[in-house]
């Protein structure tokens, strides 16, 4: 699903993020991207959503070579980039709308238009994740945990078949943070979705990647990649297995090996 | 704002006028019953097409800059390069009281409407391409990231992103220029020109001598800017509602 080969990246006047990475992520699998602030997670984020070019190397999503964001590829930031001037609904269509703007041209949107009806696919996620009685509030007018789903509504509206999040739940209480985290897996099955999320938060890495890469200060090279299989199971986060698991990615995060 | 405060605002400066006419007990300064008589009558006649001659000019002014500074500062708002290259011109054009310009511009474009509404146009065209620029460039860049993650390209952007998040900017703009909009207008209908409300008020004043009618003018005058500065607040109420919510 994702290849990253030989990728090398660094803002002018810094040293490489990332130097010669090679990484590869399957079709389905649940990724977290665990590291401290300044390792490189939101960079490898934008990377992967065509936000920012490699300098050398190259990143393939789905067998092509990414060259710009891709219409499949769905984003959801920290604080959920949402506009402040369009209610829940118009938020969760924007994207839609985007799509409508610019017509089936294979750039910004797929190329093959979609069969389903924009306003049948916002109402279906507005059900979905309970959002149908804040349709008209704007986002200010809505708890964090609201706002998230909404930014959760509108980029699954647009039919994505990889998900990458940046620390999404990291500002919400833990019910909500818990309740969403649940929610995130969920939507992975129903969705058929391969999913990356970046966080700084090692329990969060823990209950939601299955497969979990530490990335440490740079330049990273070869990150730490750790299999985490019993992730998505919500009673996951009471064993103890999941503490022994929070307690080694502690150490891989103070230890780089 | 509630309406009782205002209608009580307007009481008590209507008194404050009568006492005031009173005291001066001159032709110079009739009181509001006087001037709101002499109103009534002329702006069935004469004042009508006078006061739609200055609204016509405002309002061409005011649509002409929105056209012009909006993209321009949209386009300066989110480019840095441009914004860089071209921030020294409107840093020195910005504070220049355009109001001094009058003879060059009455030289430069004749003698018809189309002076009067170029230096109208000038004032709000910097104020409103100064608060737009500066809306454009201060839009959270994760906003920017993410709606381009939905698929945006620069249209895109400029469509649901950029012009939408500069609409207050717009607005307040128009706001804080309406009142300078309307005292220039004055000036400038002073010059070269038998319509508007500016010639009707300088005639009746200096020429005439028709205190009722010079003062009827400057209640029309007081309506026209009034009248703005309330389109201003409507426009704003319907389409910067996320701005008013509780």
């Amino acid at each position: 699903m994702v290849v990253l080969e030989n990728v090398t990246f660094l803002y002018p006047q810094h040293d490489p993020v990332f130097d010669n990475l090679s990484w590869q992520i399957e079709h389905g699998e649940a990724w977290a991207v665990l590291g401290p602030s300044g390792g490189g997670k939101t960079t490898l984020l934008y990377l992967l959503a065509g936000l920012m070019q490699p300098v050398s190397g190259e990143i393939y999503i789905a067998g092509k070579v990414l060259e710009g964001p891709r219409p499949r590829t769905g984003l959801i930031l920290q604080d959920y980039g949402l506009l402040p001037w369009a209610t829940a609904h118009k938020n969760i269509m924007l994207g839609l709308e985007i799509r409508r703007f610019y017509g089936p041209d294979g750039k910004h949107a797929p190329e093959i238009a979609d069969t389903v009806t924009h306003g049948e696919r916002a109402d279906y996620w507005m059900d979905r994740l309970d959002l149908r009685e804040h349709a008209d509030k704007y986002p200010a007018q809505l708890s964090g945990g609201q706002r998230q789903r909404v930014a959760i509504a509108r980029t699954l509206a647009l039919n994505p078949d990889l998900l990458l999040m940046d620390e999404p739940f990291s500002s919400l209480d833990a019910p909500t943070r818990e309740r969403l985290q649940n929610l995130t897996f969920e939507l992975r099955a129903e969705e058929d979705l391969t999913t990356l999320i970046v966080t700084h938060a090692i329990e969060e890495a823990a209950i939601l990647g299955q497969k979990i890469m530490v990335l440490n200060q740079p330049p990273n090279h070869e990150p730490i990649i750790i299999e985490n299989q019993e992730a998505g199971d919500p009673e996951y986060r009471w064993q103890a297995s999941f503490y022994d698991r929070c307690s080694m990615l502690r150490q891989h995060l103070e230890e780089p090996e | 704002m509630r309406r009782r405060n205002l209608l009580l605002a307007i009481v008590v400066l209507l008194f404050l006028w009568e006492v005031a006419s009173l005291l001066v007990n001159e032709p110079i300064l009739p009181g509001p019953v006087t001037v709101g008589q002499t109103f009534l009558d002329e702006i069935t006649g004469d004042l009508a097409s006078h006061f739609l001659y200055s609204t016509a000019r405002v309002l061409a002014s005011v649509i002409l800059a929105v056209l012009l500074a909006v993209p321009a500062g949209l386009i300066l708002g989110q480019s840095e390069r441009l914004n860089q290259l071209f921030s020294p011109f409107v840093y020195m054009l910005y504070p220049i009281p355009k109001v001094v310009l009058i003879p060059v511009i009455l030289l430069l474009f004749g003698v018809g409407d189309l002076p009067k509404i170029v230096i109208i146009f000038l004032i709000l065209f910097f104020q409103i391409l100064v608060l737009v620029r500066d809306s454009a460039a201060n839009i959270e860049p994760k906003m920017i990231l993410s709606v381009r993650s939905l698929g945006a390209g620069r249209r895109a952007l400029f469509r649901y992103v950029y012009l939408p998040a500069s609409l207050p900017a717009i607005l307040t703009a128009l706001r804080q220029s309406v009142g300078t909009a309307v005292a220039v207008l004055y000036v400038a209908e002073l010059f070269a020109t038998q319509k508007g409300l500016g010639y009707y008020i300088s005639l009746n004043g200096s020429t005439l001598l028709n205190y009722p009618a010079m003062y009827a003018g400057v209640v029309a005058m007081s309506l026209l800017g009034l009248g703005l500065y309330f389109t201003v607040d409507i426009l704003e109420r319907r389409l910067c509602r996320w701005n008013f919510i509780e």
